[in-house]
C-alpha cells in the first residue's frame, strides 16, 4: 500500500512536471543572485554562502508546499485516501517521501554547482549535500503539518509560511552551521549530528501531527 | 448492520437537521431526498465518518463508527461529488491506485474487466482530463466494483450520466443490494432500483 502512494504521487509529479521544475529555478536564481548582487569578493561571499544555500531551500521549500495537498485535495481523491482503511500516518510518510524525492532532490543535486559561484573548496560543497539530504526531509515534513492545516483556506500560502518559518529556524541554524564550520576548517560533526536528530524526530512526530491537521482539513 | 441515532447536523451557524434515525441492514438502501443545501451531503460525510455530527452518533454493527476508525473504513466505499479522480492518470492507472492505496491490488486484466463493466475500456489509456464529465463519474464508479465494501455512501450518482450510464449505475446498485450489500444514496431524483428494501427520508 505504501509504495501505491508513492509510486502514485510520483507519477502524478512526473506528468505534472512544469511545477516542479519551477521550485529548482526559484533556488537556483535565488542562490546565483547574490553573488551578482554582492560582487566577486571571495571572502565576503564564502561567510555568506552557508545562509543564502540554507535560506534558498527553506524559501524553494516553502513554495512547494501547495502542491503536496493541494491537488488532491482540490479534486477529491484527498478524501479517498483518509476513507481507506490504511494508517493516515503511513499514507502521509508516503506522500511526503514522494514531495521530497521530486522537489527536494533537485536542489541536493544542483546545490554543489550553484555553490561553486560562492568560491567554496570540494569539501565544502561535498558537506552542502550531505547538510542539505540531513535537512530537506525535515522540511518537507515540518512543512506537511503547515499544508494540511491551511489547506482550501483563502491566503494559504502566506498562513503556510506563518506556521512553518518558526519551526524551520532549527532546521537553518544546524544547516548553515555545518557549512560554516566546513568553510572555516572546523569539524561540522556535531552539527551533522543535531541535523540527524531532527530528521529523526520530525519523521516520528510531524506525520503525525499532519494526520489530525489532515482530518480536521477536510471535515 | 447501519444505525444512525439522534443524528443532528450543523453548517456554520444553521442548524441542517436534528433528530435523525434511521437503521439499514443487508439488502437495504436509503434515499435521502432534499433541495439543494439541506443536508444530503453533510449527512452522507457524517456517516463516511470524515465529520463529527453535532449530536447524535453512526453505529456500524453496533459500535460507534468514530471509535472503529480503520475497521469501519474498510467497509464502506463513498463517491462524492467531486468524484475523485485524477486527471493526469488514465482509467487503468486510476482504477488500480485508488485499489492499491486501500490495501487491494487490483491487476491489469481485472481492472481492464471493470473499465469494460462500466463502459469505459475504449479510453483506458486517456489520460482522465480528456474524459468528459459522465465518463469521470462512470470512472468514480467503477472504483465501486474494485473494493467490494458493504456499504455504498454515494452522493448523487445520476449526476452528468447520459442514459445508459443511469442505467448502468442503477444496475450496479441493484446488484450490490441483491448481493446483500447496503446504500446510502443522496439525490433529487427517483433511483427506481430493482432490488433492495428501500427506506426514504425527507430533509
Amino acid at each position: 500500500m505504501f509504495r501505491w502512494i508513492v509510486w502514485r504521487d510520483l507519477i502524478l509529479a512526473w506528468r505534472r512536471r512544469t511545477d516542479v521544475l519551477a521550485t529548482l529555478f526559484f533556488f537556483v536564481i535565488v542562490v546565483s543572485l547574490y553573488p551578482l548582487g554582492i560582487g566577486p569578493e571571495v571572502q565576503l561571499l564564502r561567510r555568506i554562502a552557508p545562509g543564502v544555500v540554507w535560506v534558498a531551500a527553506l524559501l524553494a521549500s516553502m513554495l512547494s508546499l501547495g502542491r503536496l495537498f493541494g491537488n488532491d485535495y482540490q479534486d477529491g481523491s484527498l478524501e479517498q485516501i483518509l476513507l481507506t482503511p490504511q494508517p493516515v500516518y503511513l499514507l502521509v510518510v508516503g506522500k511526503v517521501l514522494a514531495h521530497w524525492i521530486v522537489s527536494e532532490i533537485p536542489l541536493v543535486v544542483i546545490a554543489p554547482v550553484v555553490g561553486l559561484q560562492f568560491g567554496l573548496s570540494g569539501n565544502t560543497l561535498a558537506l552542502i549535500v550531505v547538510s542539505l539530504l540531513l535537512g530537506t526531509p525535515v522540511l518537507s515534513m515540518i512543512g506537511s503539518i503547515g499544508a494540511a492545516l491551511t489547506l482550501g483556506l483563502r491566503s494559504a500560502n502566506v498562513l503556510v509560511a506563518l506556521l512553518v518559518l518558526p519551526l524551520y529556524v532549527p532546521v537553518l541554524i544546524f544547516g548553515a552551521g555545518a557549512i560554516e564550520a566546513s568553510i572555516g576548517g572546523l569539524d561540522a560533526k556535531p552539527y551533522l549530528l543535531l541535523q540527524a536528530a531532527t530528521l529523526v524526530l520530525s519523521i516520528v512526530f510531524a506525520p503525525w501531527a499532519t494526520s489530525a491537521a489532515l482530518r480536521i482539513s477536510v471535515e | 448492520m447501519l444505525e444512525a441515532l439522534n443524528l443532528s447536523c450543523a453548517r456554520g451557524e444553521r442548524r441542517l437537521f436534528s433528530g435523525l434515525n434511521f437503521s439499514l441492514r443487508a439488502g437495504g438502501a436509503l434515499q435521502a431526498f432534499g433541495p439543494n443545501g439541506c443536508g444530503k451531503t453533510s449527512l452522507l460525510r457524517i456517516v463516511c465518518g470524515l465529520v463529527a455530527p453535532v449530536a447524535g452518533e453512526v453505529r456500524w454493527e453496533g459500535e460507534n463508527i468514530r471509535s472503529l476508525g480503520d475497521e469501519y473504513f474498510g467497509a464502506i466505499a463513498y463517491v462524492a461529488h467531486q468524484t475523485g479522480v485524477k486527471d493526469e492518470l488514465n482509467p487503468i492507472e486510476n482504477l488500480r491506485i485508488a485499489s492499491g492505496v486501500a490495501g487491494h491490488t487490483l491487476d491489469k486484466p481485472e481492472a481492464q474487466a471493470i473499465l469494460e463493466r462500466v463502459g469505459l475500456s475504449r479510453q483506458r489509456n486517456l489520460q482522465a482530463r480528456l474524459l468528459s464529465a459522465g465518463q469521470r463519474r462512470r470512472l468514480a464508479l467503477s472504483r465501486l466494483l474494485a473494493l467490494r465494501a458493504r456499504l455504498w455512501i454515494l452522493d448523487e450518482p445520476l449526476a452528468s450520466l447520459d442514459d445508459d450510464g443511469a442505467a448502468l449505475a442503477r444496475n450496479l446498485i441493484s446488484e450490490h443490494l441483491g448481493g446483500d450489500g447496503m446504500a446510502i444514496i443522496a439525490t433529487h431524483q427517483e433511483m427506481n432500483l430493482s432490488a433492495g428494501q428501500m427506506q426514504r427520508i425527507e430533509l
